[in-house]
């Protein structure tokens, strides 16, 4: 048996080959991208505290934005209207508020309110004065968490959702505790379906804290600003972050891939082979 | 004793059920028939709550079931209160609804560890025993999906058994498999009546009926046409509505 020839196919495949090979000798030979002011930048010291604020506020984002997910989620699932009313407010107005007008809207919250105060309703209480209380850092956390909170809300709603109401009916039939039939049956089959959407909303929040250099906060973005407004080169210094977002980017996909694996057993008849098993097995081979 | 007085139950305008009264003795096996819409499920899942009720009364073994009597009044129970009556009644499904992401011991184990307390070890020991009892001793580490449709069933049907209940309600538990595979579950059936567990059996296996019933109920839009022992209604009914529905069931 001959198989069919595919002309079109190599033909397509030689073109991409020469065009990449064409991008990558530029890449090389091209002094406007000056590898040597990147390579004098990208673990130098400012930049890796830099790196180190971007990673904070992305994990404590999504720490606060998923937590503020999950009553989210469950006010509009709930029967009660007051709840469920309340809580499609929140995601309507955080979903259409632009981050970055978010963020400044915070950073002047003592325009606003001068003073806040905590305590009893109608009872004594304690002030303080909002600019010492909301930092630049505490306003982009806060404008980062609230607006991450809208959208986990409606990723976790949705993977609730995909459960198939016979699941709810047989852990109903069986007795099983509220918070069991919740944490045992629900949860795990819906993480399923919110994994893949969490992920994005994660690598999305990642380079969303770049939009705080509007605070002046020192993170990935607003440093290499500082450093090019410095020497001018403008281009390398872009390529320092940008690597940097693409190395961490590809560490939350690794971990999204094994987190993805370990809530698919029972769903597939059998699990597909790790990327290492398959490198193990062609190298055994 | 399972006693069923006066109940309905509507769907927004439309009646499913029409005054339903009820009794099954201890230890026996009642089989529900009738045409479809004409208000078995809903019965079945009223016995346990998972359908409330309009109007009318659930008893098993004298607990009323889903609600409380104060007086005249019924007021609705807890859910606390209703996921512990349901723990003494086993449910089967039509689609199994086992628990996809739990291996079949884990599905058989979940309800005693967790709604009834019980020690786990002894509950997984007595999880094995039960899959051993429906024949699937050998699957206790495989997920529902790697099984075929019957070998589901009938670990849905341990799962049901591990909470040891008063009686078990079985809604259609063959309709969703292929042929082949419908006797493998109508002898775990067999086995439990003669093992002598009270049961109520919607199902279209007038076989099942005939063999394995003390009492076959006919049905027909919200109402109980006919009951009696399975000679009576499945040989000799009684009403024109019930002899229409044997007669296209047995064609």
């Amino acid at each position: 048996m001959v198989p069919a020839r595919h002309p079109w196919r190599w033909a397509g495949t030689g073109l991409v080959l020469i065009l990449l090979a064409q991008f990558a000798h530029g890449l090389a030979t091209n002094p406007g991208w000056d590898w040597h002011t990147f390579t004098g930048y990208f673990l130098e010291k400012s930049v890796m505290q830099a790196l180190l604020l971007t990673i904070e506020l992305t994990l404590a984002g999504a720490v606060l934005g998923f937590l503020g997910g999950i009553p989210l989620a469950a006010m509009r699932l709930s029967h009660n209207p007051v709840l469920k009313s309340v809580s499609w407010t929140y995601i309507w107005v955080f979903r259409s508020v632009p981050l970055i007008v978010q963020l400044l809207f915070w950073a002047n919250l003592g325009y606003l309110y001068d003073r806040l105060q905590v305590g009893v309703p109608f009872g004594p209480g304690w002030s303080f004065s909002t600019s010492s209380l909301v930092s630049a850092f505490g306003a982009a956390l806060l404008g980062l968490s609230l607006h991450e909170a809208a959208f986990a809300g409606e990723i976790i709603r949705s993977g609730l959702l995909s459960v198939d109401q016979g699941q709810h009916e047989a852990a109903a039939a069986l007795g099983l505790p509220r918070h069991r039939q919740f944490f045992r049956i629900v949860l795990p089959q819906a993480m399923r379906a919110i994994l893949p959407n969490a992920a994005n909303l994660l690598v999305n929040l990642l380079k969303s804290t770049s939009i705080v250099y509007v605070l002046a906060i020192g993170e990935l973005f607003y440093q290499v600003q500082v450093i090019y407004g410095r020497n001018g080169r403008v281009v390398p210094l872009l390529m320092v972050a940008t690597v940097w977002y693409v190395i961490l980017t590809a560490l939350l996909s690794i971990l999204q891939y094994y987190v993805e694996r370990y809530f698919a057993r029972g769903a597939l008849r059998t699990l597909p082979p790790t990327p290492w098993q398959r490198l193990r097995a062609a190298i055994r081979a | 004793m399972i006693e069923l007085t006066g109940v309905h139950k509507s769907f927004g305008t439309l009646e499913v059920l029409r005054g339903i009264d009820l009794t099954v003795a201890p230890g026996t096996v009642t089989v529900i028939l009738g045409p479809s819409g004409s208000g078995k499920s809903t019965l079945l899942r009223s016995i346990n709550h998972l359908e409330k009720v309009d109007r009318g009364r659930v008893r098993v073994d004298g607990e009323l079931i889903g609600y409380r009597q104060a007086g005249n009044r019924l007021h609705e129970l807890g859910e606390r209160q209703i996921l512990k009556q349901r723990a003494k009644i086993g449910f089967v499904f039509q689609n199994f609804n086992l628990f996809p992401h739990l291996t079949a011991l884990e599905n058989v184990a979940e309800a005693p560890v967790s709604a009834l307390k019980k020690n786990k070890l002894a509950t997984y020991e007595r999880a094995r025993a039960l899959l051993d009892r429906v024949g699937l001793a050998d699957k206790a580490d495989v997920y529902p999906r790697q099984l075929s449709g019957g070998q589901q069933q009938r670990v849905a049907i341990a799962r049901a058994l591990a909470l040891e209940p008063r009686l078990i309600l079985f809604d259609e538990p063959t309709s969703a498999l292929d042929p082949e595979l419908v006797g493998e579950v109508l002898d775990v059936l067999r086995d439990l009546a003669a093992a002598g567990t009270t049961m109520i059996v919607v199902t279209h296996e007038i076989g099942f009926a005939r063999e394995a019933a003390d009492t076959v109920i006919f049905m027909d839009e919200g109402r109980i046409v006919e009951q009696g022992p399975p000679a009576q209604v499945l040989d000799n009914p009684r009403h024109d509505r019930t002899r229409t529905f044997l007669s296209k069931v047995l064609s």
